[in-house]
């Protein structure tokens, strides 16, 4: 393709793109919607929810031992191959075929 | 000498709360008795977004305290120059009515703990501090207040008690004071003190702010009770008594409600105003 | 008994080491469970802080599963700064490096899209510039433009479908993800971050527009690398995100 080919291509994907976005004002796009994100790591200057067990709890904090448990969303959702085909079952059942008893 | 000369400290004596973003249309619409806010310096670090569009706005309606979580005024290392750099660019953009921070540590070989950390009174520490506190006042261009932390332990070390300590840091930096009246509270049954006592030992005189703030309970190891400043209840009657207390022999102040867990509605947070605005109308101006 | 701070930090952060001495209660006795406020203060607050960080790795993963993570990683990882809004830069390849989440491969870049809304959340505010300006370039001129964007946007490119997977999470009767690459950028309108499906090599394209290159050379980089590239679609998006600052038209 020539250079002014290419840059036809280039010139009529913008103006389609102009007119495509003045129909859709960016007004209408921003809605109240934050997911959290507003709430998310707020520095305060309080001491944490009233106990002192969860600091000395070993088997919760301890730092060295964790184990995976069946929980969560990523348990109804299969995703067996990815584009970039390495993936394997997205599901925490793939766990328990890996690890032997 | 230190320069005591900084521009000072300057809230109305009226009742302030916490900022917390999920109140800000309430705050604007409904103030109540609420006549300034509090914010935490390092939520207002970012470099734009709803943040600061916020804080600009209340800015326009109420004076503004910054108070300081994490610079770290009593860290056995040097202070954050970045940190410091960011919140002298906080205040210059904002102008506010005061800034605080506490007597306590939080950063160590170059790690933010998120948490107060407790540090023992000696003549060590109290170097270190005023030269801390002198650095940042020299770097803000102003006066800070100084907050007296909640204590669960004491080191053996100290040699100093706490309200003389703040009094000599005061006394040698020109730093104004923070009394933070549950703090007194919860410290004072940990570690079995009268909080009237502190509170007649304290220089009231320097107290620029008065803070309020609900504490849990838990018990030690000896099933003695432990308070823990949870800032996640109403005040308890006891810390109104000690506030009350503490009016009468100060004056007027700037009396603040912070709840910073399980934070409630704001009718809720503006009660608790209501109720500080009360105990400083019962006092003689 | 002294107590330094190293001392102090190491048995707050490892529940196995003793209390440091000199640290007393009234009566003079050993601390003891009196130090475990701190030690419950730090791990408490920053688990606290990685589950609002990461609603969606939370969600994914369950409550049990990233209280035990966020344990793990408050220890590898303490902040490096006060500014908690930032907390959590290494937790991508902190889940990357964990065996037992090998198989959910998708969550490091999860992770990487919840930490590039929080810096969209908190970067500066900018101002777009008008379609006029664009819509005045002349095709050979378009070619030779260098463009500056918001500092509120944010491309996260993935080899997972990370948009779906982050939709289905956040949002009631989203569909479940299909197994497909997904490239995502986060416009900032006005205050709130929202991320948006990019058309295949939609990232390439913006990635190079970001290091310098000119419309004409990044979208040759695109097409490379994506031969059915639609820089239409990407442009529209573009315009309609805001995200576009200024043009610089070189030559």
């Amino acid at each position: 393709m020539s250079n002014t080919a290419k840059s036809l291509v280039v010139a009529s994907a913008v103006a389609a793109a102009l007119s495509a976005a003045a129909t859709t004002p960016v007004a209408a796009q921003s809605k109240e919607k934050c997911y959290g994100v507003s709430l998310a790591g707020q520095n305060d200057c309080a001491a944490g929810p009233g106990t002192t067990c969860a600091g000395t709890s070993v088997t919760d904090y301890q730092g060295n031992a964790w184990t995976l448990v069946d929980a969560g969303s990523c348990e109804g959702m299969e995703l067996p191959a990815a584009a970039d085909g390495t993936a394997r079952s997205g599901s925490l059942e793939a766990l328990a075929r890996d690890i032997p008893a | 000498m230190l320069d005591t000369t900084f521009p000072q400290s300057d809230l109305p004596a009226t009742a302030g709360v916490g900022y917390k973003p999920q109140h800000f249309s309430q705050i604007l619409e409904q103030p109540g008795s609420v006549a300034w806010l509090e914010i935490h310096a390092e939520n207002y670090m970012g470099d734009g977004g709803r943040p600061l569009a916020q804080l600009r706005r209340l800015s326009e309606q109420f004076p503004i305290s910054v108070h300081g979580v994490g610079l770290s005024i009593g860290g056995e290392a040097p202070l954050d120059t970045d940190h410091l750099a960011r919140l002298k660019q906080l205040i210059e953009w904002l102008n506010p009515a005061s800034f605080s921070e506490h007597l306590a540590w939080s950063t160590h070989d170059a790690h933010f703990y998120n948490d107060l950390l407790p540090l023992p009174y000696t003549n060590d520490s109290l170097i270190r501090i005023c030269d801390h506190i002198d650095q940042l006042q020299r770097t803000i261009g102003r006066q800070m207040l100084l907050e007296n932390p909640s204590s669960y332990l004491a080191f053996e070390e100290s040699t100093w008690s706490e309200p003389e300590f703040l009094t000599e840091i005061a006394n040698r930096t020109g730093c104004g004071l923070l009394l933070d009246v549950n703090n007194v509270f919860v410290s004072a049954s940990n570690l079995d003190f009268s909080p009237q006592g502190y509170i007649d030992a304290f220089a009231l005189n320097r107290v620029g702010e008065i803070h309020l703030g609900g504490h849990d309970t838990d018990t030690d190891d000896h099933g003695a009770p432990l308070l823990i400043d949870s800032h996640g209840h109403a005040i308890a009657d006891p810390v109104w008594a000690l506030l009350n207390y503490t009016l009468e022999r100060s004056g007027p102040k700037p009396v603040l409600v912070e709840w910073d867990n399980d934070v409630p509605d704001w009718p809720v947070l503006s009660d608790e105003a209501n109720r500080a605005a009360s105990a400083l109308h019962k006092i003689p101006a | 008994m002294n107590t330094n701070q190293s001392q102090f930090t190491r048995a707050m952060m490892d529940a196995s080491i003793p209390v440091p001495e000199g640290l007393l209660d009234a009566q003079n006795r050993p601390a003891g469970r009196r130090f475990d406020v701190y030690r419950n203060n730090v791990a408490v607050s920053l688990t606290d802080a990685m589950h609002a960080a990461f609603p969606v790795i939370a969600k994914l993963l369950g409550k049990e599963n990233m209280d035990g993570l966020s344990g793990l990683y408050l220890r590898a990882h303490p902040p490096s700064s006060p500014l908690m809004m930032f907390y959590g830069e290494h937790f991508p390849d902190f889940l990357a490096a964990m065996e037992q989440l090998s198989h959910l491969g998708y969550l490091p870049d999860v992770a990487r899209l919840e930490l590039a809304l929080r810096r969209s959340y908190h970067a500066a505010d900018s101002v777009p510039v008008g379609p006029e300006k664009l819509a005045q370039l002349s095709p050979d001129a378009l070619m030779q433009t260098e463009v500056k964007f918001a500092p509120s946007m944010q491309v996260i490119a993935s080899p997972w479908p990370i948009f779906d997977i982050w939709r289905y999470n956040t949002q009631d009767g989203a569909a479940k993800p299909d197994a497909v690459a997904q490239d995502v950028m986060i416009t900032r309108p006005e205050f709130d971050p929202a991320p948006h499906l990019l058309p295949p090599g939609g990232a390439a394209f913006i990635v190079a527009l970001q290091r310098g290159q000119n419309i004409g050379s990044a979208h040759e980089a695109a097409l490379a690398k994506t031969p059915e590239f639609d820089l239409g679609a990407t442009f529209t998006l573009l315009l309609q995100g805001g995200v576009i600052l200024k043009l610089d038209t070189k030559g």
